[in-house]
């Protein structure tokens, strides 16, 4: 008998939308306010003065390790701002402008990378999750969460954010499948940041692209320029809108670059060469965006300057209320806090002693 | 002999069971071009090339397996997990099958391989980058499980534990990777596994401890021995499993009193096997209950509280004395 062929109707389509000098294909792009796009631009400024900030305070040693989101501002910010507050946010570890752009507090994520537990609190009406550390780990949660708001009829979705070394991992695999076996209301938008740490894209995978992988599990996929926020914010609209009509998932892969450190903790002139990261900041997506909105005149450069003087005291701001909170936050008793809703008499017994060596100075 | 500090000596051991047996693999997460994170596998690429140092894709499942059925075919894998917190992906297959498959196949396939991870608090690390889960692993009937507490120890362990026939858990106590040094031989240096060392002499009393809270304990004694006079035995396990009871029981037997530390969570912890042997073996001779000094049954807190969670000398001294006046 002879071999036959398996049809199989696979194709990825690529999309962009503005080009390198911030010029705008109006066939292909969504439609956003100019006020929103002006709100988008600022968020995307402020996660880069605030990474910047933070890497200083952290090269002083004032707060500790992260992960700066220097170049995925465009795909993190036109991502969210193509969702509803109502739809629920579920980040990695590098999500610095989507977590800005839900309103996470400046200062909150200057405790947090001080140290302390309580820059992590999620506010009660919140739709967010919190950070993520282990790669891929959230992706099984947060379908587990689409599967809610399914059930509940909401029209809510849910859109979760990792990277391209998470693609490796078993986690993104099952909870991919489970996505499009249950139909759940979710995106998956996967930031293709060139390097999982010391690894580049190319050895993460021999696959052409990340977006094929969703098709094995018979999800659509879409691969867009992801430092293009019209692209990125075009895509997300687009799986939303499916999601939200019970279709089911989608992945997006947003082609974007990690400009700066993987985290402080490490050095990348031990794997990649400058030269690639130069070639990058010309796809900068804050520089593209503001070449269209000054082209377009929404922006002047005056403006732009003000702009950054505000935000430069804002950073300052935050940082002071931080460092002074941090003076206030002198109970470490909290570490038992917020384990069980109820503390059994086991721990309660461990942490009354506990104060007390604090008490008698021990 | 060469002054190094235990990330140095780790890396000379690799170096050197490389150089020696043609069959020593070594792979994992940023382990190759960058040399790992906390730089143990640095130059390894360089001198071995890419077949034998592998930088793998971010799977740590396919990690612990690839070492497994390398260990199968007869190679000798040592694989690296970044951390002790992203190892639990790996743990279904050390559990499932590294653990196992001597005995399942009624000895046809001996499982030889190394899995190393930098465990425990103190450097300042984000969350899950802080645990120290050894009970995970030393609870697994089929795994052995060593954690070194000096350069040397560390260097000669680690060649032992690449010879070992059996899979060998190492978690490396990444808060004193760079804390001092010692002099560690050139020449081949190895250590039983599953035998534990007397790391300070004394007759009062009986200290137990591992890994990088060793230090802290031996700390202590030196102050109890200069402020209130009594002489601490303390006993470095290095092996978790198989615990050595031999020594430290022995040594109760001889003080009456003792003061187990580690930074563990305390529930379950390795205190309490370690109570038990007491317990079993030296039950006569205790004067004084047990005490333990351990990390407490919490998750570890972020950074900047994590020295309020770790045993620092000051619990360990208290409850030493406590040990001493009863
Ligand atoms: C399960 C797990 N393994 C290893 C790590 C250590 N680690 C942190 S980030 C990272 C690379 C992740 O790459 P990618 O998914 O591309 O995300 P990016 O860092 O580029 O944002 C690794 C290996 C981890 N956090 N979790
Ligand atoms: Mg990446």
């Amino acid at each position: 008998m002879p071999r036959k062929q398996v049809r199989l109707e696979h194709s990825v389509e690529y999309l962009s939308v503005m080009d390198k000098r911030g010029r705008v294909d109006e066939k292909l792009a969504p439609k956003i306010d100019n006020e929103r796009l002006l709100e988008m631009h600022r968020t995307m400024l402020l996660s880069r003065r605030l990474d910047e900030q933070m890497l200083i305070l952290q090269r002083q040693g004032r707060i500790g390790t992260f992960a700066p989101a220097i170049g995925q501002e465009g795909c993190q910010v036109g991502a969210m701002a193509a969702l509803s507050r109502r739809d629920w946010f579920v980040p990695a570890f590098r999500e610095t402008s989507a977590m800005l752009w839900r309103g996470f507090e400046p200062t909150n994520l200057l405790l947090y990378n001080a140290g302390y537990n309580e820059g992590g609190a999620i506010p009660e009406d919140s739709h967010d999750l919190p950070i993520a550390i282990p790669v891929a780990s959230q992706l099984p949660y947060a379908v587990g969460l689409a599967y809610g708001t399914d059930y509940r009829d909401t029209d809510e979705i849910v859109i979760t954010f990792f990277g391209d070394g998470a693609t490796s991992e078993g986690d993104f695999h099952e909870a991919m499948n489970f996505a499009s076996v249950f139909k759940t209301p979710i995106v998956f938008l996967c930031q293709n940041n060139h390097w999982a740490i010391s690894m580049p894209r190319r050895r993460q995978s021999e696959s052409k692209t990340l977006a094929q992988k969703a098709l094995a599990y018979g999800m659509p996929a879409l691969q867009i320029d992801g430092n293009d926020v019209f692209a990125v914010y075009a895509a997300v609209e687009e799986a939303a809108e499916r999601a939200r009509a019970g279709k089911g998932p989608m992945m997006i892969e947003a082609i974007t670059y990690r400009m700066s450190v993987h985290t402080t903790a490490d050095d990348p002139g031990k794997y990649r060469d400058e030269e690639e990261v130069e070639k990058w900041q010309e796809w900068d997506p804050i520089l593209r965006l503001q070449k269209y909105l000054k082209a377009k005149k929404h922006l002047t450069d005056q403006q732009i300057d003000e702009l950054e003087e505000e935000i430069a005291k804002q950073v300052n701001e935050a940082w002071e209320k931080a460092d002074k909170q941090m003076q206030e936050l002198d109970d470490p008793s909290v570490i038992f806090d917020h384990l069980y809703e109820q503390l059994p008499e086991y721990l309660k017994a461990q942490r009354q002693a506990f104060e007390q060596r604090l008490k008698h100075g021990g | 002999m060469a002054n190094l500090n235990m990330a140095d000596a780790l890396n000379l051991a690799l170096m050197q069971e490389m150089e020696k047996d043609g069959d020593v693999i070594v792979f994992g997460e940023d382990v190759g071009v960058d040399g790992g994170v906390f730089r143990i596998t640095d130059g390894l690429l360089d001198r071995f090339g890419e077949r034998r140092v592998i930088d793998t894709p971010v799977a740590e499942t396919a990690i612990a397996g690839f070492a497994i059925g390398m260990a199968a075919y007869g190679l000798k894998p040592v694989g690296e997990m970044q951390f002790t917190g992203f190892s639990y992906q790996g743990f279904h297959q050390m559990e499932s099958h590294a653990a196992r498959l001597r005995w399942r196949s009624r000895g046809r396939y001996p499982i030889s391989m190394v899995l190393r991870m930098p465990y425990g608090a103190g450097v300042h690390a984000l969350e899950h980058h802080s645990e120290s889960r050894e009970v995970y692993y030393a609870h697994t009937p089929g795994l052995k499980m060593v954690i070194p507490s000096t350069p040397r120890n560390a260097r000669a362990l680690l060649v032992s534990a690449i010879r070992d026939p059996d899979p060998v858990i190492f978690f490396e106590p990444k808060a004193i990777y760079r804390a001092f040094r010692e002099e560690v031989p050139e020449e081949e240096e190895t250590l039983p596994i599953g035998q534990s060392r007397t790391a300070r002499q004394g007759s009062d009393l009986t200290m137990i401890s591992y890994g990088a809270m060793l230090h802290r304990t031996l700390e202590a004694a030196e102050r109890l021995a200069d402020e209130d006079g009594a002489e601490a035995e303390v006993i470095d396990l290095l092996s978790l499993s198989p615990l050595d009871h031999e020594r430290f029981t022995q040594s109760a037997r001889n003080t009456g009193r003792v003061v187990i530390v580690h930074e563990a969570h305390r529930s379950y912890g390795p205190a309490g096997e370690i109570m038990a042997r007491l317990i079993e073996e030296s039950f006569y001779y205790l004067e004084a209950p047990i005490r333990r000094v351990t990390g407490f049954d919490t998750i570890v807190p972020m950074f900047a509280r994590e020295q309020d969670y770790l045993p620092d000398v000051e619990r360990i001294l208290e409850a030493t004395r406590a040990a001493m006046n009863d």
